[in-house]
């Protein structure tokens, strides 16, 4: 005799309820892990513009000490136009620069470097000018903005970094892929004469 | 954290201190020099392999006291089980009552842990800067000095940090704060005036790194959970001292559990002897750990371990016997132990028990990234 329908049913029934539940749970699971993933992606890929846009900060606060800079060594060394004019001009031109076209854009700021250099360098034969507080103030702030620009370069690029793994490696690629996460590319200084020493001439 | 791509490392490298460059004020004239070696660095230096990373100093240092955490917070646990266990019985419970017991005291461990937590969100960094007679400086007062920290905060990608002064003439500096949006710096007029740009780089790096890896919420956990185990021991021991047993010790015999109850006690009486010992091992293998995390994380900020190398090598022979103001409650947020008598501990069993690894060995590692 065949058990009652009923009992086969609710067999079943439960049987099904449980799958659904199982199916359910794999289902929330995978949607938290991807949730996961694709949070993770967005907080390296914020960190990554934030640490772009302190380059950017920087490099315009060397801008803005330069004008004191530079009105600083006409009072002691007013004759050496040149120098002070090649380095205004390096800063306006960087400064036009749109800071998305990071090629041009890090060759202008590695020109700047260099006319500031000079400056400095030119400045060194003068001993009241090296003495002026205001001056070795702003020799000071003008290094240590340097050492910014670097130092917020070397951050973007661990940003990157860190972003590019996670956009790359296993399964995070996936999410990336799914959601268009764009590569991104390191700051590089890709003019060999950015990286080079100033050269001094005594003439 | 872990590594940049590789096409970073030929970028970033670039980076350093301003190492005497044009225009650094000649204040950093030789900062970046090695320090001596005798034969003794030599031979720690070429123990490490010749490949190391910062990366991979991190990597492991931050394993390392993850592990140590998970251990203290267990055995924190374990102890409030056991001790709970052992004074109902002896106090005069039933056998049954010896589980809920148990669980009962690993439940009031893991709160006090929770509580724990808590202080050490809200607490001490104000309290710790006033014991310690540090005061907040202005940029005006000390250029050079805001511009490192300014640079490597900028390098760490984390809020800038405010800036305290110790007057005082040993050579040390702390960081502290519960996070990265609530931290200080703290340096002593002594170190400050003896260390060149490169040096005072290195130094705060290692701070810094302080600040971004959380250490101070750590170490108050640390400091909480190694307190409670020492609390419950010395409960422990009080109750058996002062206390009555009950009548449960001498009924149950009749009931056959007391080999069980026995087998308790004395599990109860070595761990209460044992523990407080354990608990500060722990406690400063753990502070120990991350001392190296923290140099590491100053190359990683850096990426020239030669600077900090070179402040240690000064710190190695400084004199003054220590920090007026610390004590052994604050001796670990310092950059070395300021406690003298600790400092030189080296390899005995000694060295187990104090928070900061041997100078020597901080040196060889830093030395043996830069080869």
């Amino acid at each position: 005799m065949p058990p009652p329908a009923g009992g086969t049913l609710a067999e079943l029934s439960s049987t099904a309820l449980i799958a659904v539940v199982v199916v359910a749970v794999i289902v929330v699971l995978t949607l938290l892990l991807l949730v996961g993933m694709y949070n993770a992606l967005v907080r390296r890929r914020v960190e990554a513009d934030n640490a772009f846009s302190q380059i950017d900060v920087q490099l315009k606060r060397r801008y803005d000490l330069i004008p004191n800079l530079v009105e600083t060594v006409k009072g002691y060394a007013a004759h050496e136009r040149n120098t002070l004019e090649a380095v205004i001009s390096a800063r306006n031109k960087a400064s036009q620069v749109p800071i998305a076209a990071v090629a041009q854009r890090a060759q202008a700021e590695g020109e700047l470097t260099q006319a500031l250099g000079r400056l400095l360098a030119v400045a060194e034969a003068y001993p009241d000018l090296k003495a002026n507080a205001n001056f070795s103030s702003l020799q000071e702030e003008l290094a240590s903005t340097e050492n910014k620009i670097g130092f917020a370069r070397q951050h973007y690029n661990d940003c990157v970094g860190l972003y590019e793994q996670s956009r790359q490696s296993f399964p995070t690629n996936i999410v990336a892929g799914m959601f268009n996460f764009k590569p991104r590319d390191y700051f590089k200084l890709e003019e060999p004469a950015a990286r080079e020493a100033p050269k001094v001439k005594f003439t | 954290m872990n590594a940049p791509g590789g096409p970073t490392h030929g970028v970033s490298g670039g980076v350093r201190g301003t190492g005497g460059g044009p225009g650094s004020g000649g204040v950093a004239a030789g900062g970046g020099a090695s320090p001596a070696l005798d034969a003794d660095m030599r031979k720690r230096i070429s123990a490490y392999p010749g490949t190391l990373t910062y990366i991979d100093l991190i990597r492991k240092n931050k394993r390392a006291s993850a592990v140590l955490i998970v251990v203290m917070i267990l055995m924190a646990v374990a102890i409030g089980g056991v001790i709970a266990a052992a004074l109902v019985t002896y106090l005069g419970a039933r056998p049954s009552d010896l589980i809920p017991s148990a669980i009962l005291g690993c439940v009031v461990a893991l709160v006090v842990a929770g509580i724990g937590s808590v202080w050490s969100w809200f607490g001490g960094s104000a309290a710790i800067l006033a014991v310690s007679g540090a005061r907040e400086i202005t940029k005006d007062l000390d250029q050079e000095l805001f511009n490192v920290v300014e640079e490597l905060a900028i390098a760490g990608g984390i809020p800038m940090p405010r800036i305290y002064l110790i007057g005082d003439s040993a050579m040390n500096a702390f960081a502290t704060g519960r996070d990265p949006q609530h931290a200080a710096v703290a340096i002593t007029v002594g170190l400050r005036s003896k260390l060149s740009r490169d040096e005072l780089q290195g130094v705060l790096a290692h701070e810094l790194s302080h600040i971004r890896h959380y250490d101070t919420r750590f170490a108050v956990l640390m400091a909480t959970m190694a307190g409670l185990i020492v609390f419950a021991c010395d409960a422990f021991w009080r109750v058996l001292w002062y206390g009555r047993p009950g009548r449960s010790i001498g009924s149950s015999r009749e009931k056959g559990a007391a080999p069980v109850l026995i087998a308790l006690f004395i599990i109860a009486i070595v761990l209460a002897i044992i523990a407080p010992l354990i608990a500060r091992l722990i406690q400063m293998a753990y502070s120990r750990r991350r001392e190296y995390l923290a140099d590491a994380g100053s190359v990683e900020l850096t990426r020239n371990p030669l600077g900090l190398a070179s402040a240690l090598q000064k710190l190695a022979v400084d004199d003054e016997p220590l920090v007026d103001t610390a004590n052994r409650g604050t001796a670990h947020m310092y950059i070395v132990n300021p406690l003298r008598k600790m400092r030189d501990a080296g390899q005995s069993l000694n060295s187990m028990f104090v928070s900061h690894p041997p100078i020597k060995e901080r040196i060889a590692r830093l030395m043996a990234l830069a080869r």
